[in-house]
């Protein structure tokens, strides 16, 4: 067994200037650190636009950095070419060759290291049986369905044994449903064989459902990189506070600092709010809080007296499983998320427009943000 | 119901279409059994089988019977020589200008560099330009270059350099690669260059990925450029005209001389036979065609 290096991926200050059409030049990716560990399940997240799939491209050896390099394996790539790299692609069109079969399809990867028959046969049967299209092999890619292509797609990457699959939005094309079900397989096989997935994705559902970590990048930059809890529950950002799921964000002043809590003077709401200080604000100093809708408490009265404040409902919105209630207070519209535990067919059940009420903001899950 | 009122008009455009496109070649057809030797006429087809026996300008009796015109030509050694001329020539030049062009519209498609514009406009100038200017060019070119050439060399004789079978290809191949450029590009317009990125990604150097998944798949555009190259290789008369010396008449240009002298329907059974071959080659080109579809 060789050794393996800790990363599966490096970039290191990696840059990707393009020439636009108007003649400017336009860093694509701009000074991108990254560090992909073996085994792990990446996502980089953003986007169109946000030097997600040209990163994907410079590691797979279809572009090359303008600065900075990209390690494999320990291994700085320079212009390595594609076909010298131990890493595979599934494309977002699947790139299928049209005139093979299925089986000279994932074949083709096996012959190019001239593979014996016998192992390519082998090796093309196991494959096929891990993404459940056993008996297809003789069957031409335009006579599948999009889902199947898919798998044929994933198929022939995964056929090669590489360390890293790189994966540029394989489920784009599919309907809601599949997409689901993809994403529950796409990460049990990354699972069972423990190859390294770099996985490029605009849907941050997607995102958070199947990474162990994601990057969320936009307009070149890596904008945060953590677990799917650590961006959701703790985004260091605007950006990504607003990105990854929803959030109402309240303007203010950092009034004070008291360790791991902070004071915001907000002027729409005329009042201090407090919550945790994400170690960036400074005193004096403008700063946003940052909470979630489902983490809002509505109530009669105040629960405490601070983080409470007196509202009146303007819409509400039923979804089922939940309620969307905005609030107006003060100058500001808060969106709440209130999750109807309780079966019940009276109106009043799920507030109504004019309803007098108090939103209590938990110091703990309220976040205070620079204001950048 | 179609909701498009057809017009009794649209049924005679169509009728008179058909009538101008066909007729000349039915004509040709029927006079290619025609009895009579000065092919003015249609005097009905040689009635006949045995000794040849003429009644004044009619054939009466023949011993290929209605086919008597058929087996005149066969009889006839220049057609085989001109006939062997021309897929030499339309061969030849199919197959070097389909590989130009193919190679000039993926250079197109690939890259880009600074005379591009120019390359593109490049190719379709040959296509506008008359082909009796295009004529005259090669005739000039090749007579003022082989004239260099030989007095330089101090060539004489057999060694001279001259206009023939060589020249005639290679103007064919000038005139025929823009076709091929053009059409090649035409399928290039809509190939992913994800499939090369794909067959790179999977192992296969440029070279192998040229062979086993790019050509694979534009050789059909491949197929109708050549298939273009073919047919204007093969009946092109004004440039070969030109371009052609001693003992490299094509059929065109033989067909041409036998009209100066006398319309035999000798003309008429080439020109039957040229028709078949034609009919069967698209024939078999719709079923490949049909079948790739599938």
């Amino acid at each position: 067994m060789k050794e393996l290096s800790e990363f599966a991926v490096e970039m290191r200050d990696v840059v990707k200037t393009f020439k636009t059409p108007e003649g400017t030049m336009l860093n694509a990716v701009d000074h991108v650190n990254m560090n992909i560990k073996n085994g792990e399940f990446f996502s980089m997240l953003g986007s169109s636009g946000c030097g997600k799939t040209t990163s994907l491209r410079m590691m797979a050896g279809f572009e090359w950095p303008s600065e900075g390099e990209i390690y494999i394996e320990g291994q700085a790539m320079g212009h390595t070419p594609p076909f010298q790299r131990n890493v595979n692609t599934v494309f977002q069109s699947y790139a299928l060759f049209q005139h093979m079969t299925v089986y000279q399809n994932i074949a083709f990867g096996l012959e190019m290291e001239k593979a014996p028959p016998d192992e390519i046969k082998a090796r093309v049967g196991r494959v096929l049986d891990m993404v459940q299209l056993m008996g297809m092999e003789k069957r031409f890619p335009k006579q599948l369905s999009g889902g199947q292509q898919q798998r044929i797609a994933l198929a022939r990457a995964l056929v090669k044994l590489p360390n890293v699959l790189l994966l540029d939005e394989p489920l784009g094309a599919l309907d809601l449903k599949l997409r689901k079900e993809m994403q529950l397989e796409l990460k049990a096989i990354q699972q069972k064989v423990g190859i390294t997935f770099i996985y490029v994705t605009h849907d941050q559902e997607e995102a958070l459902t199947m990474s162990d970590r994601i990057a969320v990048m936009s307009k070149g930059k890596v904008m945060q990189m953590g677990t799917p809890v650590e961006i959701y529950e703790r985004p260091t950002s605007r950006f990504v506070a607003g990105f990854i799921g929803e959030s109402n964000f309240l303007e203010g002043t950092v009034q004070s600092i008291n360790g791991e809590r902070a004071n915001v003077l907000v002027p729409a709401l005329m009042t201090e709010v407090t919550g945790l200080n994400t170690g960036k604000v400074k005193m004096g100093e403008k700063a946003v809080v940052c909470i979630r809708p489902e983490k809002i408490r509505i109530s009669d009265e105040p629960v405490s007296k601070q983080n409470s404040f007196r509202g009146a409902v303007k819409t509400t919105t039923y979804i089922g499983s939940d309620t969307h209630v905005y609030v107006e207070v003060g100058k500001l519209t808060i969106k709440v998320w209130e999750q109807n535990r309780v079966s019940s067919l009276d109106p009043k059940a799920y507030y109504t427009a004019g309803q007098n009420l108090t939103l209590n903001l938990m110091p703990e899950n309220t976040l205070i943000l620079a204001d950048a | 119901m179609n909701p498009h009122r057809r017009h009794p008009f649209i049924r005679i455009a169509a009728l008179v279409v058909y009538f101008f496109l066909y007729a000349p070649i039915v004509m040709l057809v029927l006079y290619s059994f025609n009895a009579s030797r000065t092919n003015i006429l249609f005097e009905g087809f040689i009635p006949s089988v045995g000794p040849l026996q003429m009644e004044g300008s009619l054939v009466t009796q023949s011993p290929c019977g209605a086919f008597h015109w058929f087996c005149e030509l066969a009889k006839n050694q220049e057609v085989g020589v001109a006939a062997r001329n021309t897929l030499t020539i339309a061969l030849t030049s199919t197959f070097v200008s389909a590989i130009i062009g193919t190679m000039a519209a993926l250079a197109m498609q690939r890259y880009n560099f600074r005379i591009k514009p120019f390359a593109q406009l490049s190719l379709y100038i040959p296509i506008v330009i008359p082909e009796i200017v295009m004529g005259i060019g090669v005739l000039t070119l090749f007579s003022q270059l082989f004239a260099i050439v030989n007095n330089s060399l101090g060539l004489a004789g057999d060694a001279r350099l001259t206009l023939g079978i060589g020249t005639v290809i290679v103007s064919h191949i000038a005139f025929c690669v823009p076709f091929v450029t053009l059409v090649v590009q035409a399928r290039l317009q809509g190939f992913d260059k994800s499939y090369e990125e794909a067959a790179m990604d999977l192992g296969a150097n440029e070279l192998v990925t040229f062979w086993r998944v790019t050509f694979p798949m534009i050789l059909p555009g491949v197929l109708s450029g050549a298939l273009l190259a073919f047919t204007l290789s093969l009946d092109d008369f004004v440039i070969t005209f030109f371009a052609t010396g001693p003992g490299a008449t094509t059929l065109p240009i033989y067909v041409y001389g036998l009209l100066r002298r006398i319309i035999t329907p000798q003309v008429n059974a080439l020109s039957t036979i040229w028709i078949g071959l034609v009919l069967v080659a698209v024939v078999l080109l719709q079923r490949l065609q049909a079948r790739e579809a599938k």
